[in-house]
């Protein structure tokens, strides 16, 4: 096989990887700051796939277009979650967490079921079929527009958290509650607005990934997953590890569903996520607590 | 006196910080000694590197000796160590009682046995009337002497207090003295504890030994100590004032 | 045994017993329906009393338990299929094989401090790898499924675990009630008040000699064991296995809810939970179909809310807020023999 094809393949899998990252990053950020695993993370992103779905079904909307908007959406409803359900959850234990949000992504996935019904449904673009030519590689245009714009909103996330006003205060509620408490930040509403901006995340990774795959509810607890796997590998609370775990994880599904079998490639993301936790736990970027 | 606990050059860094360095001293059997100095001095560290929560980087600890340095919390426990902890941590859901059959069962292994024993030490640290509520309801003074209670029931030959009578009033500051007396006395319990209540250190203590910086500054009866320069100068002015604040004028 | 249900009031006794008896005299008045219900129920119940071993007692979160069901189920099955070797023999290789992954999982996740959630990400990544692994293992069907023969749905060969809808019934009410007085048993036994204590402050638990890692490993394998026979009754019971449906996360999920539900930690909470969560969806789906209306997931949105209000309003679980208003259990300061350990 020549090595051209290897490199397509990597190249494909690094493009969808960087969307997995990005809606790792969003898990990410949520973990970072309010030290909530979200078990509704997937089914949040699968919200922003059927958004985007419709917006191209019925406007004719390109997802890409229909992300600022569909980002909006789901801002709003992480903010309504952490200030109506998750904040008054900040100093319970682990797992009555873990629980809440697992019953909250149930509600979510079942009621898309109910909404959209089990089968797959798409967004049709006009460039669906195109491809790009980069030297050796010829890579299909859909696939980099998502990854570019995975990597353009990311770039986005971090300018946010380093330059604005708002972002600092999230840093500093990340790195010391009590501390923020005591400069006078308002702590739930940084929370909220955090988890809101997560969700958001997750919502334009969903818009992404409807140019790279049919929308089904039964995704949204395979992204969840996926996402803690890539969060997990990366280091909890690091943005490029974050962007790295997807892009590892994007290759190695790749290369495994072309060299094996596809329906085996998720065994190599668990086998990996097992591999991580018992000899790096804080997560190959992530910092030694 | 035969030297029950002996700590070896002990010394401990976190992140190039020496918490602890070259500390020496011995509790022989049967005494009551106390470790004091002002805050960040390495106390607990101390503490916790004869318990065996963290290995120290360099020396060693023998209780009667056997070397201590290396094994689990738990294997200390059973080589006869009881500690408690300066934040108390009680197993809240459990009632009283249970709390301290937890510890009884260490060496008891059948309930009825170890029950037996977890009542007759609630007696003694006057617990008694609350042994069947639930941990989490009690006041902190109670709970300072649950800790006790339950690292006594494990039936160590030597207890580690760490600040149990920190937060307390002088009236149960000084009950808690008088216990903790009555078993030494009583049962020739050896006691090593962190205090930082003078009023508990010169009423209790038969030596103290003084950190500073994780450094060892001075050592013997109180009275010395006292008046040793060093002490006075890192240390006593400003602890004596605050150790004796809770008693009034 | 005379302890075995001393924290209950007269009138809790009284209660169990006559809740004891219909159960045993249900196969005499109702339907075959009805009969599948319950089986299903006791079946939530009995495996939601194993997974709270892990949890409740232990305090060690696993999301992952459908891994040890369905190596309890494909172990028995394929010692059925391939060799004709009967289910009660089989039982020992499901229980050897869940036990053995538990060690791993719990071996592993303690050795290296896995905490938490990260501990419950550990058992999810198990199961979903065994998953994947067993829809490419053609010798026991792979993702197309695994079958046992049928037996004869009017028969009774206890055996082989093949007869009529009644045998099942009574097989896992057996089993329900042996994990109760199990389960009875190990909490008021030395390594039961060592859970207590991991779960409730491990640092502290250790600092009166627990052997923390030993104490948890015991319980996770415990727990493994016990929930792989819920999969050899899986197995026999349904007679098709399908890694997708049987190792999911999702299948996970649904045997954590009656415990979670009825109250974890506590004895009675997994039945209780059963009891009450089952027929409520089964209500709840009546509900919407006399309704007129489709909606497929009806049933995992009420048990997701239930989730949701459980952990919001009533987090300690149904079961012992019911049993306080009902003075099925003493309370407190009633008598001097209670025990707040003893979460009834």
């Amino acid at each position: 096989m020549p090595l051209d094809f290897y490199l397509n393949v990597a190249a494909g899998g690094l493009l969808t990887g960087l969307v997995y990252g990005l809606a790792a990053l969003g898990l990410s950020v949520i973990f970072g700051v309010v030290r909530i695993v979200n078990f509704a993370h997937g089914e949040l992103m699968v919200i922003g796939m059927y958004a985007a779905v419709l917006a191209a079904g019925s406007l004719g909307i390109d997802p890409l277009l229909a992300a600022p908007v569909v980002a909006a959406l789901l801002f709003a409803v992480g903010y309504g979650l952490q200030r109506g359900l998750i904040n008054r959850f900040i100093d319970r234990p682990d797992h009555m967490q873990f629980i809440l949000l697992v019953g909250v992504a149930m509600v979510i996935v079942n009621g898309l079921l109910i909404a959209f019904g089990p089968d797959s449904q798409s967004a049709q673009v006009p460039y669906a079929f195109d491809a790009i030519e980069i030297g050796p590689l010829l890579l299909d245009t859909t696939k980099v527009y998502a990854g570019v714009g995975a990597l353009a909103v990311a770039a986005l996330l971090f300018l946010f958290f380093r330059l604005s006003l708002t972002g600092k205060a999230i840093r500093a509620c990340s790195d010391n509650q009590l501390g923020a408490r005591v400069v006078g930040l308002n702590v739930e509403r940084l929370y909220a607005l955090t988890f809101g901006l997560g969700a958001a995340t997750a919502g334009i990774a969903g818009c992404l990934m409807t140019l790279l795959v049919d929308v089904r509810p039964q995704l949204a607890p395979e992204y969840t997953l996926l996402s803690f796997i890539i969060v997990i590998v990366g280091g909890l609370g690091s943005m490029g590890g974050a962007l790295l775990g997807g892009v590892l994880i994007g290759i190695s599904e790749a290369m495994a569903g072309f060299l094996i079998l596809p329906s085996m490639k998720s065994m190599f993301s668990y086998g990996l996520l097992i591999l991580v936790l018992l000899l790096r736990p804080q997560g190959l970027l992530g910092k030694r607590p | 006196m035969t030297t029950l606990l002996e700590v070896d050059n002990l010394s401990k860094q976190f992140r190039g910080l020496r918490a602890v360095s070259n500390v020496s001293f011995s509790v022989p059997e049967g005494a009551i000694v106390a470790l004091i100095g002002p805050n960040g001095a390495g106390k607990t560290t101390t503490f916790n590197l004869i318990a065996g929560v963290m290995p120290p980087n360099e020396g060693e600890v023998r209780l009667a000796g056997r070397r201590l340095t290396g094994l689990r919390p738990d294997q200390v426990c059973a080589a006869g160590v009881g500690r408690t902890f300066q934040l108390v941590k009680p197993f809240g859901d459990l009632s009283v009682e249970d709390n301290v059959l937890v510890g009884a069962l260490h060496r008891r292994p059948r309930i009825a046995d170890a029950r037996r024993h977890a009542v007759q030490v609630l007696e003694l640290l006057e617990l008694g009337p609350k042994r069947h509520q639930i941990a989490r309801g009690l006041t902190l003074p109670e709970r300072k002497r649950l800790e006790v209670a339950r690292a006594l029931a494990t039936e160590p030959r030597i207890l580690l207090l760490d600040e149990v009578m920190a937060g307390l009033r002088p009236t149960e500051t000084d009950r808690l003295v008088e216990v903790l007396r009555d078993l030494n006395r009583d049962t020739g319990m050896t006691i090593l504890l962190i205090e930082h209540v003078m009023r508990a250190v010169m009423a209790l203590s038969s030596r103290v030994v003084v950190l500073d910086h994780g450094v060892r500054i001075s050592e013997g009866a109180p009275a010395e100590v006292v008046a040793d320069p060093k002490v006075i100068e890192v240390y006593l002015g400003s602890a004596l004032e605050s150790g004796e604040e809770g008693s009034g004028p | 045994m005379t302890t075995l249900f001393d924290q209950l009031t007269a009138r809790g006794r009284v209660a169990l017993g006559l809740f004891a008896l219909a159960l045993l005299a249900v196969p005499f008045f109702a339907d075959g329906y009805l009969i599948s219900v319950i089986t299903l129920v006791l079946w939530f119940a009995y495996v939601g009393q194993a997974w709270n071993v892990m949890m409740g007692f232990a305090g060690q979160l696993s999301l992952g338990h459908s891994l040890y069901v369905g190596l309890g189920a494909y172990a028995s099955a394929a010692l059925f299929v391939h060799f004709g070797v009967g289910p009660w023999a089989g039982v020992w290789l499901g229980m050897l094989a869940a036990t053995l992954a538990g060690a791993i999982i719990g071996t592993l996740g303690f050795r290296f401090a896995i905490r938490g959630v990260h501990f419950a990400l550990l058992t999810i990544a198990f199961a979903e790898f065994t998953r994947i692994a067993f829809d490419h293992i053609g010798w026991l069907g792979g993702s197309g499924g695994f079958f046992l023969p049928v037996g004869d749905a009017a028969g009774a060969n206890p055996f082989d675990l093949r007869g009529s809808p009644a045998l099942f019934y009574y097989v896992i009410l057996a089993l329900t009630f042996g994990a109760l007085a199990l389960c009875r048993r190990l909490l008021h036994s030395r390594i039961g008040y060592f859970w207590l204590a991991i779960r409730e402050d491990q640092e502290a638990a250790q600092a009166v000699g627990i052997d923390v890692f030993r104490a948890k490993l015991i319980a996770v394998m415990i727990s493994a064991a016990m929930t792989s026979l819920g999969g050899v009754f899986y197995a026999f019971f349904y007679n098709n296995l399908f890694p997708e449906q049987i190792f999911s996360v999702g299948r996970s999920i649904e045997l954590i809810l009656a415990p979670v539900i009825g109250g974890i930690g506590t004895l009675f909470g997994p039945i209780f939970g059963a009891f009450i969560l089952t027929p409520l969806a089964e209500l709840v789906t009546w509900g919407v179909e006399s309704a007129g209306l489709d909606m497929p997931g009806i049933k995992q949105i009420f048990y997701g809310l239930a989730l949701v209000a459980i952990v919001v309003y009533r987090p300690e679980g149904v079961w012992p807020w019911v049993a306080r208003h009902l003075r099925l259990v003493h309370q407190p300061g009633d008598q001097p023999s209670h025990r707040a350990g003893d979460r009834p």
